[in-house]
């Protein structure tokens, strides 16, 4: 039986848009079907290796509906977000291309809106970014044109007006569905739904939490958010992740900026036998309570190094509830792909000559 | 001067790694004094939104002065004057598109990431700022301030991204001068 996101034509064809939609891509269909999502964070190699890019996203294969393409997180270099998505687009994965304002400006970053979205990505998250004090360069130069509200405004204007910032027309408009990220965990706590609403204004369609350690504050958040609105105009993924330790945990606390961890949890961790079980355990125990609290419409696992196991925490978890996410996504681009490699295996070659004649008669 | 005060964007202390320490414009600045006076301004954010109409309506009432001199040479004068009490007091960094009434009188400048519509997810839980440890989130104090605004409700507009080619001008000529231009066209209408 054919897979529900796949083109009932051939399971290699590009899925058809559906009415309604932004995107043609599988994250937005299964949230707009009201299933209970899954998307997880790829850790981004440091190495010119495409294959190391293969190997971690395969370990997430089947098991989610998007796999976050970090920009520079925590402000440490490593392969780029638009470098990952080429990469992972080619292979038919459903990435969640992430455009951090602190290393580009609006030029470049429209720049690599239209690229991502020429190269397949439907889904598009929109940051602010870390300070660059956080990362391993504390001497950049910190960019920040535009803020994640604008960045949010301008990619939605590139798509629904089909124009650049500046008014310039795109012959394409880029069809993506947009992101965003919250954090209800860090002051000012009565601000942070009102900041939701302005993402939703701004072009937000769903958004991914910062990690939530803290289900009690979530919870409060979440029922504001409920009281605005909010969660009918928007899809709202939990943050969620395993800690390997209680040291690892303080050091998160003390050291990321925005990570907001209780002492219960770090108790927890201590009082085990296996901390990294634990801490696996723990996670699986979050996203339990979260599922069920209304208006979280999937969790995003992030599991820094730990990503062999986001696979046994969504299975332990049953949030899939049985549901098989589809693994590969074609691309618009793959027909001609294919047949240009073929081209190049029967050894076409292109006449100068032939091609100059064509182009004398042709004149533009 | 050495930095005695912690932090990673501590410009002496980074300055002593060779990495680049640009001062002025840049959004790493570290203002030098304690924030005693922006804090204040933040308190009495009703109060200044208050002034701040009376001043800007007797702006508008100098228009037809500022058209006879014309607007071009007023703008120096005018730009030194609006920089050293806007510096004072909010600690202004000039960006040319003043949006104080809508952030509770806590200039966004001020944020080590420049965002002008609301707080980053790094705020610590102390409520300081996740860049200069020892500098008060201004968008804290944003929201603290529009809370006692009668206009407050502004700080949930989405703003318009910086226009960098509006730098060092002069923010209440342009307002003015959009002000005027705006009742014209609404006395033409009439």
């Amino acid at each position: 039986m054919a897979h529900i996101d796949e083109n009932p034509l051939g399971r290699d064809l590009p899925l058809d848009p559906l009415p309604g939609h932004s995107s043609r891509g599988r994250l937005e269909r299964v949230l707009r079907r009201g299933e209970f999502a899954v998307t997880a964070e790829l850790n981004p190699p440091d190495s010119a290796n495409p294959q190391d890019v293969y190997e971690r996203a395969a370990i997430f294969e089947g098991w989610v509906d998007g796999i976050n393409a970090v920009d520079a997180s925590g402000a440490n270099c490593h392969m780029s977000s638009v470098g990952i998505c080429a990469l992972l687009t080619r292979m038919g994965y459903a990435p969640i291309m992430q455009i951090a304002c602190r290393d580009k400006n609006r030029i470049a970053i429209q720049g690599d809106v239209l690229g991502a979205a020429a190269m397949g990505v439907a889904n598009i998250m929109c940051l602010t970014g870390d300070g660059v004090q956080a990362g391993d360069q504390p001497g950049a130069k910190p960019v920040f044109d535009l803020d994640c509200m604008s960045l949010l405004e301008t990619v939605r204007i590139m798509r629904d007006n089909g124009k650049f910032l500046s008014g310039r027309k795109l012959t394409t408009p880029p069809q993506v569905f947009l992101g965003a990220a919250i954090n209800p965990f860090a002051p000012p706590y009565d601000f942070r739904p009102y900041r939701l609403a302005k993402k939703i204004e701004a072009g937000a369609q769903f958004v991914q939490s910062q990690y939530c350690f803290d289900v009690p504050m979530f919870r409060t958040y979440m029922e504001k958010v409920r009281d605005l609105g909010l969660d009918e105009k928007c899809y709202i993924l939990c943050g969620v992740g395993p800690l390997a330790s209680a040291k690892t945990a303080r050091w998160i606390r003390s050291n990321v900026p925005g990570i907001h961890i209780p002492d219960s949890i770090i108790a927890r961790l201590e009082g085990a036998q296996d901390q990294k079980k634990e801490g696996k355990q723990l996670c699986i125990d979050i996203i339990n309570e979260v599922k069920e609290i209304a208006g979280v419409s999937g969790v995003h696992v992030m599991a820094y190094r730990q990503e062999e196991y986001v696979a046994e925490i969504v299975h332990e978890s049953g949030v899939l509830k049985g549901r098989t996410p589809w693994k590969r996504e074609s691309n618009l681009g793959d027909a001609l792909v294919a047949e240009r490699m073929d081209a190049l295996r029967d050894g076409k070659t292109e006449n100068q000559e032939e091609m100059a004649d064509v182009a004398a008669h042709r004149p533009h | 001067m050495a930095d005695a005060k912690p932090g990673n964007a501590a410009p002496a202390k980074k300055a002593a790694t060779g990495a680049f320490t640009p001062s002025g414009v840049s959004p790493n600045r570290r203002a030098r004094r304690s924030y005693t006076i922006r804090l204040w301004a933040v308190r009495h954010a009703r109060f200044l939104e208050w002034f701040y109409h009376r001043f800007a309506s007797t702006f508008l009432l100098l228009h037809p002065l500022w058209k006879a001199i014309g607007y071009s040479r007023v703008e120096a004068p005018i730009t030194f004057i609006e920089r050293n009490v806007k510096g004072l007091m909010f600690d202004c960094r000039m960006c040319g598109q003043c949006v104080l009434s809508s952030t509770g009188m806590s200039c966004p400048m001020n944020c080590p990431k420049q965002l002008r519509n609301g707080p980053c997810g790094g705020v610590r839980a102390n409520g300081n700022c996740e860049v200069e440890p020892d500098m008060p989130c201004v968008w804290v104090k944003a929201w603290e301030g529009s809370r006692s605004m009668v206009g407050g409700d502004a700080i949930l507009k989405v703003q318009q991204p910086v226009n960098q080619s509006l730098r060092e001008t002069s923010s209440w000529l342009r307002v003015t001068a959009q002000a005027a231009e705006a009742r014209e066209a609404a006395a033409k209408d009439a």
